[in-house]
């Protein structure tokens, strides 16, 4: 078969075959090492067949490529629409590169509920990619709701001590937001009758609707209060340490690296897509917000004792950098804030994944109980390094090239938003640095940690492909941007008068 | 051959005929199975009549089923324009009779266990149902009073079968007590409605509201009428019994009484409401809905057991129903009856599934129904615990469920009728609500269990009624097309009505010969 011939199931083979995965795994004998081997096959198999998408993309076309689209409940009027665009298109990728490392990392950490967790990671993944490829607002909202199920039950199952107490109000957190993101896409079909993005966009744009301008405030809100929470926006943010301390580290992984990701992708595709104005209007106060969730992410995470909190932190510091760029409403911006979702997630989740490492061997995540490591382990320290370095903003490295990005793009809009958010590239320094120089510099001050062992081979397995994409993407950034920079300015081109006054100011 | 022109045309009207049978074939069968089982309990060895009696009952209940098939075949009126055979009396049949028929799978199991051993038990289900089925064709107000009566009394007796424990006797006599009150409210409602109008025939009482002015009296019957269904479905501020008649029934009959007796109390509401049309129904359903909502999510909040605190839940979800009720305009209504509709249908999937696991779980005495015997179920038995988490996620509302779409329908028939208001509150309310369902699945699942609690094997009835459950709550998230599509044009039947004319409405009058 040809390629062309594909491309209608593509995408619908890319959300489901986790799901049918974790269906046949309920059928599954309990026989732990065959459920793991077969994660591990669906998973690998998934990204495979997404690399399809970025093989065949279109990179110089803007709109939506690989669409299905069938009416799926007539009444209310849902349809089946699925398609991405240069934006999402990294995200589903990003997607599935992290969860067969998922599968990976937890090989033997996980040792009780062995089915059940695969099961629910890989019913995760579907939703997770699910919310990157949906068009219709109603299968959107679907997928969106449908993350948090699994991902409470992986940290309230799989988790460390106060685990319930996470998983719960990681849930109600979410829950509650999302509900007002629900009321907005109810009202929208009610005024225009459909769910399609597309056409809720361009009636929009049209100006066919009576009551918008009153309502696009409230509407607005109603969205960006989901996104924000998800984010997590400062002073959103206070479910956000609790989950990623109490989660395992698969799931610290997935929330980090792909399901903060789904509100700042929300924002760039609805905030901006269907509210340009009052985006516009709202800009400034949200600005002001990711610049204090850059600054007080850092600043906290500085202070952390336990390094799982320390990376939690610094995520909501390096997100703040996302919603600062995507607020910015200009190319390099927006580009950049696409990149930065990328590299975090690259580089997050690995750290994720190391921190876990050391957590197996020694039951804790305090900083004060490691010192010296670097001596015992060296290859984990290597890595370890190369991963820190990439998070903090290493020229030829993944994460400089976002945050430089989004740099240039907050001085285009108001210098002083671009002298603020580069304070938080030398905060992640200090931080990031500083914790690595406690854990492993020095002499080895705990007596156990002289015995540890180095990194086993499905540990390399999981940590060195995220070293490796985080080279590629700061060397060859372009292979990425090829495809972002076109959707980005079609994102951007309500805003062209708007960007013009902004500059102008 | 005696000559028939003698007999006025009126009378001849009067005698029923074969297609008037055929409009009430179901009650017909499911009343004759139920007669059989009487007759039969007393011939049979007790210890083995159980299985036997019960296998019957399933029978009555798919043939009931059948003969409602059949019914529809024939819609129209029947018996002097007491009973009405359409689209909206075919839904709330099947729908009473397939719960009637899963209670009966789930009792199998239960009765055994409990050691209950008693035939009327599943001839007073049918019993039940037959009333059940007949308050939703029913379109004369003393008919359904009578079939609201046959519904009720069965209720009654079934709430106190556990006949050693305390509780099911004080939930009896609560229930019988409190609903004969209740019940007596709406009957004064009826007396009222015929004062004001004189019939009460609901679609003369229509005409003649349409007509002329509409006397003050009309205003105080409906609002009597409101109060007894409101029992009935234990909307807020008349749901204080629930907690308690739920607490001490037992299991399957709550899974019973807080599904079936609700759909056909509010399929009379509906019929009610807005084939008469009302006047003033709208603040009454408001604040009512509104109460119910709040009351029973924030009781179920601090709830132990876990049959209170679906009896809580409960009480919240008529709350969510209610807001279906609260439409103007015979467009906004159409909506409206349709999102009830599939509302009763979803809740029935998810409630009955959820007492399927409560009853099996409780075990004899049912000593296990506080939320702690819960922990560590998710280790101790999957299945159960998987198919108890899909029923909950649907009491939440979660998408793929069919209590997504419930809510959803109702919620956006209110939008789309500028209620944002209520709307609003039920939102609210949703996310109330997810706290203690959730509380249920964090308890299965992220605890380990700190009692021994057996948990003994599922056998093929309760597995039967688990599987028709999860497999209808599933069906109806995902996909809902057929079972709207049926309720749309049902409810547009029902709105219809009071926006033709009246020959229209009430059919040809048949020809003597």
């Amino acid at each position: 078969m040809n390629a062309d011939s594909w491309s209608p199931y593509i995408l619908s083979l890319v959300t489901f075959a986790p799901l049918a995965g974790a269906l046949l795994l309920v059928l599954f004998p309990r026989r732990d090492r065959d459920i793991r081997i077969f994660a591990l096959v669906i998973s690998l198999l998934t990204f495979v067949l997404s690399l399809h998408l970025p093989v065949y993309f279109h990179r110089a076309q803007a709109g939506f490529q690989y669409d299905v689209n069938q009416k799926w409940i007539s009444s209310p009027n849902i349809h089946y629409h699925m398609g991405v665009d240069g934006i999402s298109l990294w995200l589903v990728l990003l997607t599935t590169f992290l969860t067969p490392l998922c599968v990976l990392i937890s090989w033997k950490s996980i040792h009780d509920r062995v089915k059940e967790f695969f099961i629910i990671l890989l019913i995760l993944e579907t939703a997770l990619i699910g919310v990157f490829t949906s068009l219709d607002l109603f299968l959107f909202y679907f997928f969106w709701e449908a993350t948090l199920i699994p991902m409470a039950l992986l940290i309230g199952m799989y988790g460390h001590e106060r685990k319930v107490y996470a998983a719960v109000k990681f849930f109600l957190y979410t829950m509650i937001a999302s509900v007002f993101m629900l009321v907005a896409i109810l009202w929208l079909y009610a005024q225009t009758g459909s769910f399609d993005f597309v056409i809720i966009r361009d009636q929009i744009a049209s100006g066919a609707l009576p009551n918008f301008s009153a309502a696009a405030q409230w509407l607005f809100l109603g969205f960006f209060i989901a996104f924000a929470v998800k984010v997590p926006l400062f002073p959103f943010h206070t479910w956000l340490p609790d989950a990623h301390v109490e989660a395992p580290t698969a799931g610290s992984v997935l929330l980090a690296g792909v399901l903060l990701k789904m509100g700042t992708y929300g924002m760039l595709r609805f905030n901006l897509g269907l509210f340009p104005e009052a985006a516009r209007r709202n800009a400034p106060w949200i600005m002001v917000l990711a610049l204090i969730g850059i600054i007080y992410g850092a600043l906290v995470a500085m202070v952390q004792p336990n390094m799982k909190k320390l990376i939690a932190y610094s995520s909501i510091s390096h997100l703040g950098f996302v919603v600062l760029g995507i607020f910015s409403f200009t190319q390099a911006g927006l580009n950049g804030a696409m990149f930065v979702m990328l590299a975090h997630g690259v580089s997050t989740g690995a750290l994720f994944m190391l921190a876990g490492i050391l957590h197996e061997r020694r039951h804790t995540y305090e900083i004060s109980e490691f010192g010296g490591l670097a001596s015992t382990i060296p290859i984990f320290a290597a890595s370890f390094l190369f991963i820190v370095l990439a998070s903090g903003g290493l020229p030829l490295l993944n994460g400089f090239i976002g945050e430089f990005l989004v740099l240039s793009g907050a001085f285009q809009a108001n210098a002083w938003y671009g002298v603020l958010g580069a304070t938080g590239v030398i905060w992640s320094a200090c931080y990031l640095l500083w914790m690595y120089q406690r854990v492993f510099y020095g002499k080895v001050t705990h007596e156990v940690n002289n015995s540890l062992a180095d990194l086993s081979g499905s540990e390399k397995l999981a940590v060195w492909p995220c070293a490796a994409a985080a080279l590629v993407m700061g060397v060859a950034p372009i292979l990425w941007l090829g495809a972002i920079d076109p959707a980005v300015q079609a994102a951007l081109s309500p805003f062209a008068q708007v960007v013009s006054k902004v500059v102008g100011q | 051959m005696i000559p028939a022109p003698t007999v006025p045309a009126a009378l001849l009207q009067a005698i029923p005929q074969t297609e008037d049978y055929i409009r009430i074939l179901p009650e017909l069968v499911l009343s004759a199975f139920g007669i059989v089982i009487m007759l039969l309990e007393p011939l049979l060895d007790e210890e083995k009549s159980q299985k036997l009696l019960g296998f019957i009952a399933l029978l009555g209940a798919l043939a009931g089923i059948a003969a409602t098939w059949v019914m529809s075949g024939s819609p129209g009126l029947a018996f002097s324009r007491m009973v009405k055979v359409d689209s909206f009396s075919v839904f709330f049949h099947v729908l009473v009779i397939a719960i009637a028929a899963i209670i009966i799978l789930i009792s199998y199991e239960y009765m055994a266990v409990q050691r209950i051993r008693a035939g009327e038990y599943y001839a007073l289900i049918l019993f039940g149902t037959v009333g059940m089925a007949l308050m939703s064709s029913a379109v004369e107000l003393v008919l359904i009073f009578i079939a609201l009566e046959i519904s009720s009394i069965s209720s009654y007796i079934l709430a106190g079968f556990r006949r050693h424990e305390a509780s099911s006797s004080e939930s009896s006599l609560k229930y019988f007590l409190l609903g004969s009150f209740a019940t007596a409210f709406f009957l004064y409602g009826v007396a009222l409605m015929f004062g004001a109008t004189g019939s009460t025939n609901i679609d003369i009482i229509s005409q003649k509201l349409q007509a002329g002015p509409v006397p003050l009296l009309v205003y105080v019957a409906v609002a009597f009428m409101f109060v007894g269904l409101g029992f009935k479905v234990a909307a807020a501020p008349f749901h204080i019994w629930t907690p308690d008649v739920y607490e001490g029934a037992p299991a399957p009959i709550v899974g019973f009484m807080s599904t079936a007796p609700k759909a056909a109390a509010f399929a009379v509401l509906l019929r009610v409401v807005f084939t008469i049309n009302a006047p003033g129904r709208f603040w009454l359903v408001w604040v009512s809905a509104a109460l119910s909502m709040t009351l029973g999510n924030a009781g179920a909040l601090l709830q132990t057991n876990i049959k209170r605190l679906l009896a809580y839940s409960s009480i919240a979800h008529a709350g969510y129903l209610l807001v279906a009720f609260a439409m103007i305009t015979p467009e906004d209504s159409a909506n409206g009856v349709s999102a009830a509709m599939f509302y009763t249908a979803a809740y029935a999937a998810m409630n009955v599934g959820a007492f399927a696991v409560v009853s099996h779980f409780a075990n004899a005495g049912e000593r296990y129904v506080t939320l702690e015997d819960y922990e560590g179920l998710g280790r101790t038995s999957p299945l159960l615990a998987a198919a108890l988490t899909i029923f909950l996620l649907s009491l939440i509302g979660i998408p793929m469920t069919g209590g997504f779409f419930a809510k959803f329908y109702v919620f956006s028939a209110a939008l789309k009728a500028n209620l944002v208001w209520l709307a609003l509150i039920g939102f609210m309310n949703s996310a109330v609500g997810a706290y203690y369902y959730l509380r249920i699945i964090v308890m299965m699942y992220m605890r380990e269990s700190r009692r021994d609690v057996p948990v003994t094997p599922i056998p093929w009835g309760l597995g039967l009624a688990l599987a028709i459950s999860v497999v209808a709550t599933l069906y109806l998230g995902i996909l809902p097309n057929r079972v709207l599509q049926f309720t749309r044009q049902s409810a547009q039947e029902v709105v219809q009505q009071r926006v033709s004319s009246p020959s229209e409405a009430t059919g040809a009058v048949r020809a003597p010969f």
